[in-house]
């Protein structure tokens, strides 16, 4: 197996909000006490809806978030957290984000020949000639013409472009690349075009990709193993067959069970899991299990203390009261019972 | 995948978000109208005393000779000095005093914006509070008070205008900031390594620069409106001549020969509204709103 | 029994920079009374530019039905006038929106936002529509409705604002909803309840509901027919479970399979997703006397590029606008 390239621990980022009345001071925590591992040349997905702190959790570990950070995240065993001047430059060139928005992601004013080496500029003092090549060679990795680089983003299509944001994540050679959503303002046959590309530029460069995600069919083609998120907390942590065939947390199995299907027999199969509500007010959470008010099967404990990430078996580790030690779903084990 | 049947279409020009302003600007009759005339004027005060190179201190004829009299096509003023030669070559102070106001007020205004919007927190309480002081200070009072105070040069004049007016620059500018310090695209130039200072001036600036200009080409206008007001006041320089000054000077004589202020009037009034018409136009082609049409 | 609306072969042309073009270009098609129907396609492929043209919605000054007409109930909507529009509109035929928080008018309640809808196209009372529309939230699950129907817009989740635009769409019982990518800016759990949701409401009022979407997988759970769009131009149409199984255009069964979609097995083994290469053809080249796809179509053929395919109908009741529809 191989060995763990990043890692978060304990990972915790607050914003600073306004409170009411003078000298108070109100925190947002959006990422609360998250660990999870990424091995070395492979896929982690993090997946959640709206509001669960994926993308800020990820952003942290590119050093990327305004919030308050704490606690640890490990590239090859060294704290990234605490860095600053060479040694974050040293970071940056190491891991390298893909954004959201092709739309936005990409200064309008600048060709994209200085978008994409611009990584380059700022992390290296590779010598010019060298820089242009390096750029020209991109050109082609991504499947843009390198007589395109004097062009401006406006003149691309929103695939281009993202082709181009891959580009410039690329340029430093980093190991570790952050897929902040990247595909989901694609349309569908551009989506597939830029998910190939991503999965054969892992290979071709040997990458390791955190890709965050809201997407679980998209998550499920992409990664070697998943991180749930809800409301800043990870509940689930396994697997991509682990996570997909057996889903212990009531929320991912909510959540697969939401996912529309074009697979008949799937249709058939799954009891559609319906869970009722929104989620709460970040600013008032439930004491116990962030969940509880929207999950089908809680108990009184539920209400009272926060389940830890615990494993329960293989690497497959889950935070609920409910999941006992044979790995089993309170869902499963209440459908059987009301059966 | 590429079929060979199908060429790949040739790669199109690159179009700099400028050069598609400028395609914009082109097809907005009144902007280029507006365009027009500022041109002329500008070259008028540049070259013009040179063609015309009569002295507009010199008395040269009778005081108060209507316009068209002795071949002095706009008359002369109180002082027998000719109309004409003042308004060429009171041109060059006018446009100089518009200009480097507008000037001051950008640097002054920007400067402060940028840092307000970029670094946000204490900086921005600050920088803010400044600014709100010196837009409740009645403008006018407030730079009659500088050039009493430290005489009534250009340089001073300028400043003084200049002081007054960078407010709305600096607001304009930190909005800009706030709304695109927030984009991805800023957030993807720190993940590349850009220092605060690239951040600031290459690669927000130049997206905020719109409005800015915008602005900026409108301060120039009203710097040109307030430099004939504290002339009018005879806040001024009486070794120069300027637009401003002409009807200061002669304002006594406003119902005896009313041309000798109203040809300067009419000067200042179509530059304004040249400029007004070019600033507008440039709104509107810098807009990108607009252009998606 | 006659469809309930009909559009036959419809033709709106947009007036651009560069002149005009044919959004929608020669489209016919049928929905019966309480049958649930899709529109799919990538963005730029005319789904919206339809639904708006049922409406009569069509953006002024900029596009207008050149051809063909749009029968609702036997009465031709494209000849109607502004008013009998604005009364069908509200009673008759009512859509609901991508974006549920620019849909809502953030300064009214959102009871004051489905009386109104009530007094003006029914003529209830003030006291009558509120009643009605405490009603209405409840049939849209929202909870408390006595409580949230004084909420502003604001104080809701994207989801729950949902569910007042579906109230509002729903107040006046109208014969078709048509819902444009309705739960796209939602999250899927908060998607399954929308979907849940508009199934029941279907069951229990039997209107006709037109999804657009651009998700196969909401198009298997949510319609029994499904129109493929492709550049103004209908590719494919017929029953969702058919044409998943066996498309016969070969746009259809690349929107199909190049989405990573959850089955019922996952295996360790992935293959590469197929691809459609390239992008939905600009307005400029819509209407041209060809097959739009032909650029992006692997079974590309000398007969695709000189010639627009016609529509074949099968046995089965599907049908395909493709040269190869047979060989597929």
């Amino acid at each position: 197996m191989s060995d763990a390239l990043l890692e978060a621990r304990n990972l915790s980022v607050r914003f600073p909000v306004r409170a009411r009345g003078w000298g108070k001071k109100a925190y947002l925590t959006a990422v609360d006490d998250v660990s999870f591992t990424v091995k070395k040349g492979q896929t982690l997905a993090i997946v959640g809806e709206s509001g669960s702190g994926k993308t800020t959790a990820a952003l942290a570990i590119a050093r990327l978030v305004a919030g308050e950070t704490t606690g640890e995240v490990l590239l090859d065993g060294r704290d990234i957290v605490p860095l600053t001047g060479e040694q974050l430059k040293d970071m940056r060139r190491r891991v390298q984000v893909i954004f959201q928005d092709p739309y936005s992601s990409l200064n309008p004013r600048a060709r994209v020949e200085d978008i994409v080496r611009e990584p380059l500029d700022n992390l290296t003092d590779k010598p010019e000639a060298e820089k242009r090549q390096i750029v020209d060679q991109l050109f082609e990795a991504v499947g843009l013409r390198p007589e395109q680089k004097r062009l401006f983003p406006h003149q691309f299509s929103g695939g281009q472009r993202q082709r181009i944001g891959i580009a410039r994540a690329l340029s430093t050679r980093p190991e570790v690349i952050i897929c902040d959503e990247a595909v989901s303002a694609l349309d569908v046959a551009v989506q597939a075009q830029i998910l190939n590309l991503l999965r054969r530029l892992q290979k071709d460069f040997g990458l390791t990709y955190l890709f965050i995600s809201h997407d679980l069919g998209v998550v499920q083609h992409m990664c070697d193993s998943v991180a749930v998120m809800y409301m800043g907390k990870v509940v689930e942590h396994a697997d991509r067959m682990d996570l997909f065939n057996n889903p212990l947390h009531p929320y991912t199995t909510a959540l697969l069970s939401a996912v529309p299907s074009v697979d008949p027999t799937l249709r058939e199969n799954a009891r559609r899991i319906l869970i009722p509500g929104d989620p709460p007010d970040p600013f008032n959470l439930p004491k116990g299990c962030r969940f509880v008010s929207r999950c089908p099967v809680a108990q009184a404990g539920c209400h009272d203390a926060a389940p830890p990430l615990e494993d329960k078996g293989g690497p497959h580790r889950v935070a609920c009261h409910l999941v006992g030690a044979e790995a089993q779903s309170p869902l499963g084990v209440d459908a059987a019972a009301r059966a | 995948m590429s079929d060979p049947s199908i060429p790949l279409p040739p790669v199109e020009k690159a179009r700099s978000p400028l050069s598609e302003a400028w395609e914009m600007f082109r097809r907005n009759h009144s902007a280029m109208a507006g365009l027009v005339i500022l041109t002329f004027i500008v070259l008028g005060a540049i070259f013009g005393p040179m063609l015309y190179p009569t002295d507009p201190f010199d008395m040269v004829w009778a005081p108060f000779s209507p316009p068209g009299e002795e071949g002095y096509l706009l008359g002369t003023d109180y002082l027998g000095r000719d109309l004409m030669a003042q308004i060429i070559h009171g041109a060059r102070v006018t446009l100089i005093i518009g200009l480097s106001a507008a000037i001051v007020t950008i640097v002054i205004g920007v400067t402060i914006g940028a840092l307000a919007g970029f670094y946000r927190g204490w900086v921005e309480e600050v920088l803010m509070r400044i600014t709100e002081f010196f837009q409740v200070l009645p403008t006018l009072l407030f730079s009659m008070v500088i050039v009493a105070l430290f005489g009534a040069t250009l340089p001073m004049i300028t400043f003084a205008i200049g002081i007054v007016s960078w407010t709305a620059v600096a607001r304009i500018t930190r909005a800009e900031f706030l709304r695109i310090r927030e984009l991805e695209y800023v957030t993807a130039s720190r993940a590349a390594g850009a220092p605060s200072g690239k951040l600031m001036f290459k690669v927000i600036l130049p997206n905020a620069a719109p409005p800015i200009i915008v602005q900026s080409a409108l301060m120039v206008g009203s710097a040109i409106l307030f430099e004939a007001g504290l002339s009018f006041l005879g806040l001024t320089d009486p070794n120069i001549v300027s637009w401003g000054q002409i009807i200061g000077s002669n304002r006594q004589y406003i119902l005896e020969s009313g041309y000798t202020v109203t040809i300067p009037g009419l000067a200042i009034f179509v530059t304004v509204l040249a400029i007004s018409l070019v600033g507008d136009g440039l709104n509107d082609a810098l807009n990108p709103k607009l252009r998606q049409r | 029994m006659a469809p309930l609306l009909k559009v036959e072969n419809l033709r709106i042309e947009l007036t651009t920079r560069a002149g005009k073009a044919p959004v929608i270009d020669d489209l016919s098609l049928e929905l019966n009374a309480g049958e649930s129907i899709s529109f799919v396609g990538e963005s730029g492929c005319g789904k919206s530019m339809t639904a708006l043209a049922i409406m009569g919605l069509l953006p002024e000054g900029v596009g207008r039905v050149t051809g063909g007409r749009i029968l609702f109930d036997g009465e031709d909507l494209t000849k109607a006038s502004d008013s009998r529009l604005r009364q069908i509109r509200g009673n008759e035929i009512s859509m609901i929106f991508q974006e549920p928080m620019t849909s809502l008018n953030p300064v009214y309640t959102v009871g004051e936002q489905i009386a109104e809808v009530l007094r003006a196209h029914q003529g209830l009372s003030r006291t009558a529509a509120h009643g009605m529309a405490v009603e209405l939230l409840d049939a849209v699950r929202i909870p408390n409705p006595k409580g949230r129907v004084n909420d502003y817009p604001f104080q809701m989740s994207g989801g729950q604002r949902q569910r007042v635009m579906i109230a509002i769409a729903l107040a006046c019982k109208p014969k078709i909803l048509i819902a444009d990518e309705p739960t796209t800016a939602l999250d899927v759990t908060v998607q399954a309840q929308i979907f849940d949701l508009l199934r029941d409401l279907r069951r229990q009022t039997g209107t006709s509901i037109i999804m657009i979407t651009h998700d196969m997988g909401a198009v298997a759970e949510m319609a029994e027919r499904m129109i493929v769009m492709y550049a103004g131009r209908k590719a494919e149409e017929g029953p969702v479970a058919q044409v998943i199984e066996r498309a016969r255009h070969p746009y259809t069964s690349g929107l199909i399979s190049c989405v990573p979609h959850i089955m019922a097995e996952i295996t360790e083994e992935r293959h590469e997703l197929t691809e459609i290469p390239g992008i939905v053809p600009g307005l400029a080249e819509f209407g041209q006397d060809l097959c739009l796809f032909a650029s992006r179509c692997p079974r590309r053929t000398e007969r695709c590029v000189s010639k627009r395919p016609p529509e074949v109908p099968f046995p089965n009741a599907q049908s395909s606008a493709c040269w190869h529809a047979e060989e597929m």
